[in-house]
C-alpha cells in the first residue's frame, strides 16, 4: 500500500496527469449523456466514477475505451490524443460488467486472446498466460470453459484477460456488481493488491458508493452527465459540495435555513425546520440572508433524554421509530416542527432497559464541526 | 408429472397416424417383391437394386445433390449478410419493410415465386444474354432466393440473442473488425449457420414447383423425374427412391433440430 504520509500526486504542484479528459461532451441525438466533463487522473490512481444510472459514467468509460467518440472535447492518455484512434489501437483495456468472456474459448484462450492479436510467439504467450492465471489464482482452471466457472471465477478470468496486455489504463465497469457480498469484499482487496503490484492506472465505474469508498484513491461523483465533485473518498463523504453529493453518498439529514451571520470561519443559520439556530465552524461563500442547507450525517448526531448545555445545534423531538441492528440502532425522530431526522447510534451497553425507546422525548445535538453548510 | 388423460393419448395417436401412415405404407411397400404396387408379394430389397441401375434416376439425384449443395452454401452466405443487417443495423428507415421483404419468400406461393423467376430469367436473357437458356444455374439461383430467407431468419434470431459486448471485448483486446467476425462472431453463430445450411439443403432437394418453372432441357432434378414417372403409374422403384429421400431429409431436419437445441442451451448459459 502507498504510504499515507506522502503527498498524493494530485495535490503535488506541477504533476503531469496521466489521463486528461478535456471538456468532453457526448450527445446522442438531442440527449446529452456527458456534459462538458474535465478530469485529470494521475498515474497509478484508482479513480472511481460514481453516479446513478443515466448519470453518464458508463458513456464516459466507453469513450475512454474508444467505443464512442466524444461529440466535442478531447481525451489524452499518456500525452497522446485519442481522437480517431480505434479501440483495438488504444493502450487501454476494459473489464466489462457482464465480463464478456468468449463462451467458445477456454479460460486459457480467453486470456491469450489479446496476446495472439499482437502476434506474440506461442511459448511467450504460454508463459505470460500461466503467470497471469497464477496471479488471479486460477491456475487449475485454464482448460475450463467460462460456463463451467462460478461468478467469482469468471470475474477473475475477466480481470486477467484485461490485464494480460499490460495496458497503461484499465477500465472497470461495475467490477464487483455481479458478486455476492462476501466475495465482493475479498475481491475488493485483491483488486487493490493487483493494482499496487502492477502499477496500472484504474478507472472504475460504479453506482455503489461503498465500492467506491473502499476502492478509490479519488472519487468523481457524476450527475446528469456532469462531474459534480472530485475528491478523496473521505472528503466526498465529510465535505460534500452540494446537496446532491451529500444525499447520494451515505445518508444525510438536511435542514433548510437562512444565513444570519457569515464570518470567515463560521456560519450561523436560522432554520425553521430545525427549530433552533445552527452553527457551523467553516466559512462559505454566500450572500447575506441566502438560503442554504445544513447537512448532518446520522452517525454524527448525539441523542439524550436530558437537555444538553448548548443552545445552538440542539433540537427537540420524539422517537417515532427505531430499529435494532446489532452493532448499532437506527432512530427516526420527529422534530417539533414536523421534520423527521434519522440517527444512528452505536449500542454501547448490552442493557436493554436503559435504551431509548418509542415515544420518548429526546434532545438531539451535535458539535460545531459535525455539520456542513451547502449552498449548491 | 400430471397423469396423461386417455383423451390426450388417443388424440395424439390419431394425429401421428394421420401424419405418418401414408409415409409408413410407402416405406413398407418399397420392400414389396411384387411388381404391382397394390399387391403384397413378400419382403424384398430388389427395387433398391433396380433403382441404382436406373441411370436416369441416378443422374437426376446427382444433379439434385449438386444443386442443393451449392444452393445451401450460397444461401448461408447471403442469408447471413441479410440476417446481420436485420439484427445489427439498429433502427433505420424502412427496416420493417426490409424484414418483411426478406421473410416474404417464406409465405409466398411457390407457383408465384417460380413464375416470377422464370419471367425474370427470360427478360434478363433477352436484354443481357445471360443466363443463356435455363438449366442448373437458374435452378440454383431460384433455390438460393427462397432458402436465403430461411437462413436470414435463423441467423437474425441467433444474432439478436448474442451479447454485443463480446464483440466489443474482442475489439478492446486488439481484434480488428476484419478478423473479429471470424474470431468471435462466426464461432458463436456457427450452430445457426449449420442448421440454416441443412435446412436449405433439404428445401432445395425436395422442391418441385419452382424447379419445374426455371429448369431447362437436360436439367431435370430428382423430384421432377419422380413426378414425371409417377404420371405413368407408381412403380415399386419409385417407392424405394422415395424411402431413401425421406431418410435423407429426415436426417437433415433432425440434425438441424439437434443443433438448434444445443444452440438454445448455449444461449441460456450465456444469458445467466
Amino acid at each position: 500500500m502507498t504510504t499515507a504520509t506522502k503527498t498524493p500526486v494530485w495535490k503535488q504542484e506541477g504533476a503531469v496527469p496521466f489521463l486528461q479528459i478535456k471538456n468532453v461532451t457526448k450527445k446522442f441525438d438531442d440527449f446529452t449523456a456527458v456534459d462538458n466533463v474535465s478530469l485529470d487522473i494521475y498515474k497509478e490512481e484508482l479513480f472511481c466514477l460514481l453516479g446513478g444510472s443515466g448519470s453518464g459514467k458508463s458513456t464516459l468509460l466507453r469513450m475512454l475505451a474508444g467505443f464512442e467518440e466524444p461529440t466535442s472535447g478531447s481525451i489524452i492518455i499518456d500525452g497522446v490524443d485519442m481522437a480517431g484512434i480505434e479501440p483495438w489501437n488504444r493502450p487501454v483495456n476494459m473489464m466489462f460488467q457482464s465480463y464478456a468472456l468468449f463462451p467458445h474459448l477456454t479460460v486459457f484462450d480467453n486470456i491469450a486472446f489479446g496476446l495472439k492479436r499482437e502476434g506474440m510467439k506461442r511459448d511467450e504467450i504460454k508463459t505470460r498466460v500461466n503467470e497471469m492465471l497464477g496471479m488471479v489464482q486460477m491456475s487449475e482452471y485454464g482448460k475450463r470453459k467460462p460456463n463451467q466457472l462460478s461468478g467469482g471465477q469468471r470475474q477473475r478470468v475477466a480481470l486477467a484477460r484485461a490485464l494480460i496486455k499490460r495496458p497503461k489504463l484499465l477500465l472497470l465497469d461495475e467490477p464487483l456488481g455481479a458478486l455476492d457480498k462476501k466475495l465482493r469484499e475479498e475481491t475488493q482487496f485483491e483488486l487493490m493488491n493487483i493494482q499496487d503490484e502492477l502499477g496500472v492506472t484504474f478507472v472504475v465505474v460504479t453506482h455503489d458508493q461503498e465500492e467506491a469508498m473502499t476502492l478509490a484513491t479519488r472519487i468523481g461523483v457524476m450527475n446528469h452527465g456532469e462531474v459534480v465533485q472530485v475528491d478523496e473518498p473521505q472528503d466526498v463523504y465529510e465535505y460534500p459540495n452540494s446537496r446532491f453529493v451529500a444525499d447520494f453518498i451515505g445518508s444525510v439529514n438536511m435542514f433548510e435555513g437562512r444565513v444570519t451571520e457569515d464570518l470567515p470561519d463560521s456560519v450561523k443559520v436560522e432554520s425553521k425546520e430545525a427549530g433552533c439556530l445552527l452553527y457551523v465552524n467553516h466559512g462559505i461563500n454566500c450572500a447575506p440572508n441566502q438560503k442554504v442547507s445544513v447537512a448532518i450525517r446520522p452517525e454524527k448526531i448525539k441523542i439524550s433524554r436530558t437537555k444538553p448545555d448548548q443552545l445552538m445545534n440542539c433540537l427537540k423531538g420524539k422517537i417515532e421509530d427505531m430499529a435494532y441492528m446489532g452493532s448499532l440502532s437506527v432512530y427516526r425522530i420527529k422534530l417539533e416542527g414536523g421534520k423527521e431526522v434519522r440517527i444512528t447510534q452505536p449500542n454501547f451497553s448490552r442493557d436493554m432497559g436503559t435504551r431509548l425507546t418509542w415515544e420518548e422525548n429526546v434532545y438531539l445535538y451535535w458539535d460545531v464541526d459535525s455539520a456542513v453548510v451547502l449552498t449548491a | 408429472m400430471k397423469k396423461t388423460s386417455k383423451f390426450l393419448t388417443s388424440s395424439s395417436i390419431l394425429g401421428f397416424l394421420f401424419l405418418y401412415a401414408p409415409i409408413v405404407s410407402l416405406i413398407v411397400y418399397s420392400f414389396n417383391s411384387s411388381k404391382l404396387v397394390t399387391i403384397w408379394g413378400g419382403w424384398s430389397i430388389k427395387w433398391y437394386g433396380k433403382l441404382f441401375e436406373n441411370e436416369q434416376i441416378i443422374e437426376a439425384a446427382m444433379l439434385s445433390f449438386k444443386i442443393a449443395f451449392i444452393t445451401s452454401c450460397l444461401a448461408v452466405i447471403l442469408g447471413t449478410m441479410a440476417g446481420f443487417v436485420l439484427a445489427r443495423m439498429g433502427r433505420f428507415k424502412g427496416k420493417m419493410i426490409l424484414s418483411g421483404w426478406i421473410s416474404a419468400p417464406l409465405v409466398m406461393p411457390e407457383v408465384i415465386t417460380g413464375l416470377s423467376l422464370l419471367l425474370l430469367f427470360v427478360a434478363l436473357e433477352n436484354t443481357f444474354g445471360w443466363p443463356a437458356g435455363r438449366g442448373t444455374n437458374t435452378i440454383i439461383i431460384a433455390h438460393t432466393t427462397f432458402c436465403l430467407a430461411y437462413v436470414a431468419v435463423i441467423v437474425q434470431s441467433r444474432l439478436s440473442m448474442l451479447d454485443e459486448t463480446l464483440e466489443e471485448a474482442a475489439m478492446d483486446l486488439g481484434a480488428k473488425p476484419s478478423s473479429l467476425f471470424f474470431l468471435v462472431t462466426m464461432p458463436l453463430i456457427a450452430p445457426a449457420l449449420v442448421s440454416g445450411w441443412l435446412l436449405s439443403f433439404t428445401l432445395s432437394l425436395d422442391d418441385l414447383v419452382i424447379a419445374s418453372f426455371v429448369s431447362g432441357p437436360g436439367s431435370s432434378t430428382l423430384p421432377m423425374v419422380i413426378y414425371s414417372k409417377v404420371r405413368m403409374g407408381v412403380t415399386p422403384e419409385i417407392n424405394a427412391l422415395a424411402t431413401l429421400m425421406i431418410l435423407i431429409v429426415a436426417l437433415g431436419v433432425v440434425a438441424a433440430m439437434v443443433i438448434m437445441k444445443r444452440q438454445h442451451r448455449l444461449n441460456k448459459e450465456l444469458k445467466e
